[in-house]
Order: C-alpha cells, then sequence, then structure tokens
C-alpha cells in the first residue's frame, strides 16, 4: 500500500505470553489484518475494531486499542478531519462510510425523561396484569358504521376500511437490502419477524426465494431501481413500502457496486450479474406528489389493495411532505432519522444531512392532527432506536411503531465498526463472500433477534405500568407523559414537551 | 398578573376559597397543572319518568362523606325545568360582573336569552367568597344560527369552548336542556345547601364529592363535567389523558377546565352525537376488552370488536375509573377494563342507582330488589320511559319521596 | 386527608354523637347515624370495660369496623352494611357480619375470624398473613391478593359463590377456595388471570376452570382425593358456619391451581 498520511485508527496490541499462536485470528478477520509468520503480526492500518479477532481468541490475548499517536491539540480540526483530508488528496475520492451518523450530535431522546404514577393513580404491574402491546399498521376511518343485528351490534360493511397489519409489538424490522447485507440475515430476520408476530422488510434489494415462506411477515419494498419489483412480487408480503428516502442519505440514491452483485443477488435484483446497482436518487416517475399517489394506487390495483407504506428520510420541511404523502393514500409514514444506518454512503451526507427523528416525529403526528388527517395512516420512526427507553419516547412523541436495522445488526453480531461498504465484514452480515455469510447461521442470528426485540417489549411493558397504563394506545401520543431536562425552551415547544418541573 | 396558581388559595383551614375579590383569574389556557380526583359518586334514575327531589342524591352523597376531602362536590339533575323543557339551560360561573357581561355577549352570537337570573342559593358559612352563578334559558336566534350554518348542537358546543377557553374568569358548568349541573368547593352536602338543591326534581340525578390533591380553589374542578345534555362525574385518574385530550382537540374541542375528567365527557359527545354509535359500543370503545378477550370471540364479534379498538385507540380510556354518564333520557355507569374503583348497583321497582359503596345505596333504597357489582367494561345503563306526550305538558307527578 | 369537621347540614353522620351503648358481658351498640369514630370508639371502650361479644346494630357504611383489634377471645356481631376496611390488620378477634360487606375485608388480617353472611366487594384478604375468613356469597375483583403464610399458620379464605379477575394474584401461601354454589352472579365461577404472579400456597376452585383463564405461573390439575381429603376440616367449618352440607359441597371434582415454582420470574432478568 502507497504511504498515506492518515495513519491508523487503532492498534491491534497481542499479549505474547497468552497468544498461543493458534492462528485463529488470522482466520477470523474479515479485513485482512493479519499475517502469520510463527505468530500473528498485524497490519494495524486494516484494523477497524470489530473485534472478531478479539471475541474468537481462546487466550483472550488480544485487544484493540486507540492508536496512541499524539497530535497537536486542535477542536476544529480534529483528527477525524485532517485524516479525511490527507485521504481526499491522496485519492480524490468522496469518502464513503457505513452505519449511522456518528456526529455529537444532541441527541433528543436523552433529554426525555417519562412520567411515573404514584399515590393518586396506581401503577400496574405488568408482570401479572396484562399490559398490551399489540398494534395495528394502516389507515384508519374516523368513525365506525353499525347496526343492529338480533345477536347484538356488527360492522356494517365497508368496501374502504380494511384491518390493519398486526403487529405484537410496536416494533418492526427496518429494511436492509439484500446486497446491503447477507441472504443469512434476511433469513434471521424473516425467522424471528414470524416468532415475534412482527415484520421485516426486504429492502431494495428484492424478496430472495428462500424468504417465500415468509412472505406474511414480511414488507415488500419498491425503491427507485425497482429492484426485483413485479407483480409476483408486489402480492407477496404483508405491505407495499415506496422508498422515497432513507435518514443517511437523504436525497441521494444508493449504489451496489457491481463486485458485490453475485449471482444469487443479481437474480434477486432483476439485473445482469456483475452490473452495477443503482438506485437513482428519485424515483423517475415521481416528480410531484400526485405522481406518488399514482405510483399508491397502481400498487394497490395490482395486489387487492394492500396497505402501501412510504418510506422517507427526516429533512427540514417532514411535517409537510408527511402531510403530503398521507393525503396521496399511503397507509404509513415510515420516517427515518438522521441517525438511520445504511450499508454504504458518503461520509458528508450521512452526518450533516437530515434532522433527527425525535423532532420528525413529533412535528409530523402535530401536523398531521392540526389538519385531522392523523388517523389515515400510521407513523413508524426509525434511525436509531437504541434501546426500549427510545422506543417509549418515540411512541409517546406519536409514532405507532418503531423500526430497528442497526439494533438488529448489533444483535447478529456487529460491532458498529462501520465498515459495510467494503464488503468484508468479519461478522458475516454485510458482506457476500460466502466463507464470511456463512459465519452466521440463520437459526441462532433469529434467537437472538427474538431475544432483544422480546427483552425490550418487556421493558415497554414495565414503563406502561410506571405510567398507569395497560395498553400501548394510552402512550401512544401522549406528549403529557415526557418531560424535557436539558432542552432548550424552543425544541421543548417544537415537539410538544413541557420541561421538568411543569 | 399572578398565575393560576398563585391566586389558588391553599386549604390549610380546611376553607376553599375562589379567588380574591376584584381578580380575575385567567381560565384561557389549560390549567398549569391536573387535578387529581380520588372521590365517591352516585347515580340514581326512575325509569318510569316520576321525578324526585334532590335529597336522595344529597343523602347518598353525605353517606359517603369520607370519600372527599371538602375540596368540590356536585350534582347533576335531569327534569328539572319542565316549564322550559325546549330551552338550553345554561349554569354559569362568573368570577365578577365583567365576566357576565362577557359571556352573555358570547352567547347573543347565537341565542336569544328568554330567562336570565341568578341561581337561587342560600348563605353557607363554610363556603366563603362564591362565585356569582347564574342560569339562562336560551333559545336559537334563527337568523344568526343560519348565518353561522351548523347544527344548533355544534353551535352550542362552540358557545361553551369559546366561553371556557376565551373568557376571563368565567365557565359554562351545563348547557343541556331541562337539565343542570351545580357544583363548587365544598362537601357535596354544603353545595347542595348552597343551591337549595332540595327544592328541585328530576327524574335523574349524578352526585360526586371529590378529593383533589393538588390546592385549587376552584369551582370549575369540581364535577360533574357537562356539555350538552351529557354530564359525567368520575372516581379515579385518567393516565391517556394526553392523548385523549389531543384526539379530542382534532376534532375541535378544547380541554380548558384542567381536569381529566373532562375528556371524557367529549369523549361521549363525539363517540353518541356525532359518531352516532349506539351506547354500549361506545361503552367498550372507552373501556376496550383485552385483546385475549377478543381472540376469544366469535368471528363477528371480533371484527367489530377489534375494529373499534383499531379506530378508535387514542379514545381509550386508561387508568383506574369508574363513570357515571348522565343523558336526555338516562344514565350509564361504567368501570375500566380491570375495575380497579369500586362501583355497586341495585334496582328498586323502577329505580336504578349507583354508587361508589353498596352502603351508599341502602341508606337512600329502604328494600331493593337487587343488588350487584357490575364487572369491569361492563356498562349499567338506566332509560327513561317517555312520558306520554299528553301527561308531559300537565304537571309531572311527584314521586312520593325515595326513603 | 378528610378532616372529620362537624357536618354543617342536616344531612351525614354526625362526627359529635356518640352511639347508645347497653354495656354487659355483650355490649349492643346502635350505629344508626353514628360516625364511624364513634363506633369504633365504642366498640373499644366496650371491650376494655370487659365484654366479649359487641353486637352493632343498624349498621351502614361504618369503616374500620374491627380495625386493628387484638384479643383472641373478642366477638364482634355487625348487623347491616360494614363499611370499608373491615377487620383490616386485625389480630385475634372473631368479627360476623349479617349482610354484605363492602371492599377491602381484611386486610393484611393477622389473625382471627370473619364470616359474612353475605358477599363482599373488591380486595378481600390483602396481605393476610393468619386467620379465616368465610364468605358465603360472592366475591369481587383481586381477591385473596399476596396472601402469605407465617410462622407455620397458613391463612384461610372460603368463598361460597363466584369470584371476578385477578382471584389469588400474586398469592406467597395459604388457602384460597372457591365453591361457586348460591350466587347470583351470571358468568363463569371465577374470572381471568387467577393466580397471576403466583409463588406459594393453593387455590381450590369447585368444578372446572377454563385454562386460559389462570395465570402464566400456575399449573392447573384436578385435584386428587387426597386433596380433597385434606380440605375437609376447613370445609367442614365451613359447612357448619352456614348450614350447608359437606358432602354436597364435597361431591363433584374440585381443580387445584398451584405455583409451578418460587421464582416465577428468575429469567426475566440480566445483568450487564
Amino acid at each position: 500500500m502507497a504511504t498515506t498520511m492518515a495513519q491508523p485508527e487503532f492498534r491491534v496490541r497481542i499479549d505474547d505470553v497468552r497468544c498461543q499462536q493458534c492462528g485463529r485470528c488470522v482466520q477470523q478477520c474479515g479485513w485482512g489484518v493479519y499475517t502469520f509468520d510463527e505468530r500473528p503480526m498485524p497490519d494495524h492500518s486494516a484494523c477497524r475494531a470489530c473485534h472478531r479477532c478479539v471475541t474468537y481468541c481462546p487466550a483472550q490475548a488480544i485487544t484493540i486499542e486507540q492508536n496512541p499517536l499524539a497530535y497537536r491539540d486542535n477542536p476544529s480540526w480534529t483528527p477525524a478531519l485532517r485524516r479525511a483530508a490527507w485521504r481526499q488528496s491522496e485519492t480524490g475520492g468522496v469518502l464513503l462510510t457505513g452505519m449511522g451518523n456518528d456526529r455529537p450530535y444532541l441527541n433528543v431522546f436523552d433529554h426525555l425523561v417519562l412520567d411515573a404514577c404514584q399515590v393518586t393513580n396506581p401503577s400496574i404491574d405488568p408482570l401479572r396484569e396484562p399490559m398490551e402491546l399489540r398494534t395495528y399498521l394502516g389507515s384508519k376511518p374516523d368513525a365506525v358504521g353499525v347496526e343492529a343485528g338480533p345477536d347484538g351490534f356488527k360492522l356494517k360493511k365497508d368496501r374502504s376500511f380494511a384491518a390493519g397489519i398486526r403487529l405484537d409489538t410496536p416494533i418492526l424490522f427496518a429494511p436492509m437490502s439484500y446486497g446491503s447485507v447477507s441472504l443469512n440475515v434476511h433469513k434471521a430476520l424473516a425467522l424471528a419477524a414470524r416468532r415475534l408476530g412482527i415484520l421485516m422488510n426486504t429492502g431494495e434489494g428484492g424478496l430472495h426465494a428462500d424468504l417465500y415462506p415468509f412472505e406474511d411477515n414480511v414488507i415488500v419494498q419498491v425503491a427507485s431501481g425497482r429492484f426485483g419489483v413485479d407483480s409476483d412480487y408486489l402480492n407477496r408480503g404483508a405491505a407495499v413500502e415506496i422508498k422515497i428516502g432513507q435518514g443517511a442519505k437523504p436525497g441521494i440514491g444508493g449504489h451496489l457496486p457491481g463486485e458485490k452483485a453475485d449471482q444469487d443477488i443479481a437474480t434477486t435484483r432483476m439485473i445482469p450479474q456483475g452490473s452495477d446497482a443503482i438506485s437513482p436518487a428519485p424515483h423517475h416517475d415521481i416528480y410531484s406528489i400526485e405522481d406518488l399517489r399514482q405510483l399508491i394506487f397502481s400498487i394497490k390495483e395490482t395486489t387487492g389493495y394492500k396497505p402501501v407504506g412510504v418510506k422517507i428520510a427526516a429533512v427540514h420541511n417532514v411535517a409537510a411532505i408527511a402531510s403530503g404523502i398521507v393525503r396521496a393514500g399511503a397507509d404509513y409514514v415510515y420516517i427515518d432519522g438522521f441517525r438511520g444506518g445504511t450499508g454504504a454512503a458518503p461520509q458528508v451526507i450521512r452526518d450533516h444531512v437530515g434532522i433527527p427523528l425525535e423532532i420528525a416525529v413529533a412535528v409530523v403526528d402535530q401536523r398531521l392532527r392540526d389538519e385531522g388527517i392523523r388517523q389515515r395512516a400510521s407513523i413508524i420512526a426509525a434511525g436509531s432506536i437504541r434501546s426500549s427507553a427510545d422506543l417509549a419516547k418515540a411512541i409517546a412523541l406519536g409514532a405507532d411503531a418503531v423500526a430497528v436495522g442497526s439494533a438488529a445488526l448489533i444483535a447478529l453480531g456487529c460491532h458498529l465498526c462501520q465498515g459495510c461498504h467494503t464488503g468484508s465484514c468479519s461478522w458475516g452480515l454485510t458482506t457476500h463472500k460466502s466463507e464470511l455469510t456463512r459465519r452466521l447461521d440463520p437459526e441462532w442470528g433469529a434467537e437472538r433477534l427474538v431475544n432483544l426485540v422480546s427483552a425490550w417489549s418487556h421493558e415497554l411493558q414495565e414503563v406502561l405500568g410506571a405510567l398507569g397504563v395497560n395498553a400501548v394506545e394510552s402512550l401512544r401520543g401522549s406528549r403529557e407523559r415526557l418531560r424535557s431536562v436539558g432542552l432548550d425552551a424552543q425544541t421543548c415547544e417544537i415537539i410538544g414537551v413541557k420541561p421538568a418541573g411543569l | 398578573m399572578s398565575t393560576l396558581l398563585e391566586r389558588m388559595a391553599t386549604a390549610l383551614d380546611g376553607v376553599a376559597r375562589a379567588g380574591l375579590p376584584g381578580e380575575r383569574p385567567a381560565y384561557r389556557e389549560e390549567a398549569p397543572f391536573k387535578i387529581h380526583g380520588g372521590c365517591g359518586l352516585m347515580g340514581i334514575c326512575d325509569e318510569s319518568g316520576a321525578r324526585m327531589t334532590g335529597e336522595a342524591a344529597i343523602r347518598a352523597m353525605a353517606a359517603q362523606r369520607d370519600r372527599g376531602n371538602g375540596l368540590g362536590g356536585g350534582f347533576a339533575g335531569y327534569g328539572i325545568y319542565p316549564d322550559f323543557a325546549g330551552h338550553h339551560a345554561f349554569h354559569m360561573i362568573y368570577h365578577d360582573e365583567q365576566a357576565r357581561l362577557d359571556s352573555e355577549a358570547v352567547i347573543k352570537k347565537a341565542f336569544i336569552i328568554d330567562e336570565a337570573e341568578p341561581i337561587p342559593r342560600r348563605h353557607v358559612d363554610s363556603i366563603v367568597d362564591p362565585p356569582l352563578v347564574w342560569r339562562y334559558f336560551l333559545m336559537p336566534h334563527r337568523r344568526k344560527v343560519e348565518a353561522i350554518g351548523l347544527p344548533i348542537d355544534d353551535i352550542v358546543v362552540r358557545t361553551v369552548m369559546g366561553i371556557n377557553a376565551g373568557v376571563d374568569g368565567a365557565f359554562v358548568a351545563s348547557s343541556g336542556k331541562n337539565m343542570g349541573a351545580f357544583k363548587g368547593v365544598g362537601y357535596p352536602e354544603e353545595i347542595a345547601e348552597f343551591f337549595r338543591l332540595e327544592e328541585y326534581q328530576g327524574h335523574t340525578w349524578l352526585g360526586h364529592n371529590r378529593f383533589p390533591t393538588n390546592t385549587p380553589g376552584w369551582w370549575g374542578g369540581a364535577h360533574p363535567f357537562s356539555l350538552l345534555d351529557w354530564a359525567v362525574v368520575h372516581n379515579g385518574e385518567l393516565s391517556s389523558y394526553g392523548i385523549n385530550r389531543r384526539y379530542l382537540e382534532q376534532f375541535g374541542y378544547r380541554c380548558a377546565l384542567g381536569t381529566d375528567t373532562e375528556v371524557a365527557a367529549y369523549l361521549f359527545d363525539l363517540l353518541l352525537r356525532r359518531h352516532g354509535l349506539p351506547l354500549e359500543l361506545a361503552c367498550s370503545v372507552l373501556a376496550s376488552p383485552l385483546w385475549s378477550e377478543i381472540d376469544r370471540m366469535t368471528a363477528e364479534e371480533r371484527e367489530l370488536a377489534q375494529t373499534l379498538r383499531e379506530v378508535y385507540g387514542p379514545a381509550m380510556l386508561n387508568g383506574p375509573f369508574a363513570i357515571v354518564l348522565g343523558f336526555d333520557g338516562g344514565m350509564v355507569a361504567l368501570n375500566d377494563r380491570i375495575k380497579l374503583r369500586p362501583l355497586v348497583a341495585a334496582r328498586q321497582g323502577s329505580i336504578l342507582m349507583v354508587a361508589s359503596e353498596e352502603s351508599v345505596l341502602h341508606e337512600v333504597l329502604d328494600a331493593p330488589d337487587k343488588v350487584w357489582s357490575p364487572r369491569a367494561g361492563e356498562p349499567v345503563i338506566a332509560r327513561v320511559r317517555r312520558a306520554e306526550e299528553a301527561g308531559a305538558a300537565g304537571a309531572v307527578p311527584l314521586a312520593a319521596e325515595v326513603a | 386527608m378528610t378532616t372529620a369537621t362537624t357536618a354543617t347540614t342536616q344531612y351525614g353522620l354526625s362526627v359529635d354523637t356518640p352511639p347508645s351503648v347497653r354495656a354487659g358481658e355483650v355490649a349492643t351498640i346502635d350505629c344508626k347515624g353514628v360516625y364511624y369514630r364513634a363506633v369504633n370508639d365504642a366498640v373499644r371502650a366496650a371491650i376494655e370495660s370487659g365484654a366479649t361479644t359487641v353486637r352493632l346494630i343498624n349498621v351502614n357504611g361504618q369503616r374500620y369496623i374491627g380495625t386493628g383489634l387484638r384479643g383472641e377471645g373478642v366477638r364482634i356481631e355487625v348487623d347491616g352494611t360494614p363499611g370499608q376496611a373491615l377487620a383490616m390488620f386485625m389480630d385475634g378477634p372473631t368479627v360476623e357480619v349479617t349482610g354484605n360487606a363492602q371492599d377491602g375485608v381484611g386486610n393484611t388480617m393477622n389473625s382471627g375470624q370473619v364470616v359474612v353472611h353475605g358477599s363482599v366487594g373488591d380486595v378481600l384478604g390483602y396481605g393476610m398473613r393468619r386467620g379465616r375468613i368465610f364468605v358465603r356469597g360472592d366475591a369481587g375483583y383481586r381477591a385473596g391478593i399476596h396472601m402469605k403464610a407465617d410462622e407455620g399458620a397458613a391463612p384461610v379464605i372460603v368463598c361460597g359463590g363466584k369470584a371476578r379477575d385477578f382471584f389469588g394474584e400474586y398469592m406467597a401461601g395459604g388457602l384460597l377456595v372457591l365453591l361457586g354454589m348460591h350466587s347470583a352472579a351470571d358468568g363463569p365461577i371465577v374470572g381471568g388471570h387467577v393466580g397471576a404472579g403466583m409463588h406459594g400456597g393453593a387455590i381450590f376452585i369447585r368444578g372446572t376452570v377454563e385454562d386460559w383463564a389462570c395465570g402464566t405461573e400456575v399449573s392447573v390439575s384436578p385435584a386428587t382425593d387426597a386433596e380433597k381429603a385434606g380440605l375437609r376440616p376447613v370445609l367442614a367449618d365451613y359447612c357448619r358456619t352456614f348450614g350447608m352440607s359437606l358432602d354436597e359441597v364435597l361431591s363433584v371434582p374440585f381443580t387445584r391451581i398451584c405455583p409451578t415454582g418460587s421464582r416465577p420470574y428468575a429469567r426475566l432478568y440480566t445483568y450487564l
């Protein structure tokens, strides 16, 4: 490798006394850090701190350190910015990265706290008393027509209202395309979604045939590249999602390099093998809101009126956009905040474009209520939901459900090393090299996903119990149960949350 | 201008004041705190339409005095204004004369005031500095109503919301026909004495005493909460208040009275009057069956129950509650879905009575045919048989006092 | 907090009026129109003066009767509808009610006996530690919650009628029996979530119980002959109290509900 001015970020440190020279680290590292000459010899510049070697070393002999290289202190020109400038002058390239925004912007969730009941209203014990998390996504009418019958009341038959998509807990798996992640990841997600009674999402890479048996727990996505989209595809799945944008890269499209498009991926995407898979930024048939309506209804006509949702990135006028989308006929709006993850995105876009999810959900929810159309579509919030606390707060701000992508990958072993775009993920997740993909056993992965989502669901029940409600509907949109700590007054007003003390 | 909280008296000496004379509390914004109530309640209805004096309700509330703390009491009576049966009877609470003038101006935007007078009252030692209490019998002003172009009931709602949220120092205690709410700060027996409740006769009465845990000297915070012919008394707390309120605001309701019970009254108005749901289904919206119960229903029942829950999730009342709703033609009592508050019912002849404690029923009914505890989420409904047209025009027979 | 100020109106119970008491070994107290403070003061005074039986007549709604009372040999007879929290924290005496009782009977009762010739409201025997409660009729919601056994002696509740949801919730010890006989209530013998969170003690229900009605921490099985035989002493006392036939009570199968383990939530938690 040519000499670069950007020094390695990490240093691999091996305890020679403990090291058994077994060579496991050489085999496990996907980035090619190690060569072996009587003992493991690390090339620090290739290390991404993914901890695969650390985890699998039988002697616990490896640790990864921040390279203790001193830079002259400069809070404005951080070492990361200097290294980026050196790389770009060496290559002339756009800096690519993976996963979600890692800049230290204010995290609104971390400044929100939840209420608890005392004295005047008891909390409820979620372990013993029913605590309902079931959620139905979709368009709902404002009122219901009933008629009296001989055995009591029944529904008047109304063609325009179909029962929503059922989720046993208000969590979905976020769209991650087959191509950005491996097939085994998709299989793990599908297995887990079925066991949990929730849904996964194909992302823009189409639906692999191996997943057909799970179609009732799948949302099929239609992105601008229309990969894998034909009427058969549209008719599989519990719902269809039109992807307009995603939180990590608002306004730009996706790019799967030809090298990553092996035969299987190409078949699933319905493109020739080896060709780049480019999702253009806009759907080229949607240049105005009425075009979106046209696309939505053409899908509905094709699928016998399945629910159709629209996924957007959270940007400045997200409230107006969401309102337009709802009026265009979408059954749900999926809002991806600026911390949403990706398999590959230019760093400048990932880190500097878009707005936080918490604010986006709050303003969308309020705008739809102001216009009297909140019932017409559900809101799914994503980008990055990191814990059950984020889940509870997102629901209180107005989300019907959340979607988890980064958290799901972390459950499967991701360590957020942001190396997804290289296709060499040591954990076998965002890669297609078979020696790496086989590291993820879908059954094992499904069990871990089920564990994570179940744990968060139990924690959400604990939170609901403390709030004195026994159904998630009574927290949904109830800003009254949140207070802010350390948020400026204007943000509080924008998200409709009072400061603690009021 | 001092805050609402500063103007509220503390009740350290056990006596509550309605605000210092000369000051005009602004009720325009939602009160900065939510007043939680623990309480006792009752409802009584003679399904034959025979009217009884307010004494039955007063005795019932006195019998559960320990459930309140003297900072709120109230009643609603139905059938009390037979001579003005076709008029909208507005019961108004005013802090001062200016509030009265401002409110009357709002009323006159759509109504003709056929009669206006202070509500007859008597002095009660423990009720210090009471506000002005007035009643109006209104008819729609035909030309003005046509110009507004809304159904009369919606105009009434608008007028009420406009005064509660927009007029300093005034609020509407009730706005129905041939009914009225009487409420304020004090034990219910004291409020009853203040309003001379024993002089009224009605076929349906609701009663309530309050145990607020904040310290309002606020007549508007007492129950019942009333809009049009609906009157609600409530024991418990609605932890779903935050979303219930935001849901109602989408439909034009303004929750200005700072108490969670307000949303119950407006939800009934929305579900029953505007959405036309039958009473039993409106109750199952507010106290929804659990999913585990819905899953066990027959296919047709399940379809209806699931649809109602999907559509009306934000209307569900969560938290412990026992509620009695009075309406034109009867009353309904309802518990939360896991019955965290007490409610007992009894029948004696044509009379149905509910209360927070069984002993309250025995205080009023000497020989009930049946006494029972309703189930969680199961409404107890009383319906007044409509008097024949001929009979209604003349004197309604006085009911023998319910002893 | 309620300050029981003097009622300023003609209604309600006046705090100041003491009840009329006929003293002796059997003291009779007329509770009509008397506030609960005065009633309970009179009860305590009668016991201190040597009464072994106190008869309360014209009871309607007076609270806390028998609350905190101690002494094995004391007997309280209540004629009418006692108010909330009858025999709460009671430790030793016997209370017998002719009429229905309200909510909170036997709350945290330490020992003694309560007999109700009628039905009771919600929250019967909450946290009971020892002693017995016999109810002829129905119980409401949350009966027998967190009953516990203490130093070898176990509390017992027998209800002759039906009960509602959360029967025996969080039980830690003791015996809870439901017979479903002579009940005016409609619906099944017991509501949902029976024994939710149970981790000790035993529940017996006369007849069968639907699986879905029971919490997830219990196992449901037909009571064996030996188990039914084990109930005989308690049920014999119960039948004697209410003039019922023990043979008739035991003539049908019973269902036994008991916890699957003493730490039902052990697997739910994890640590960093």
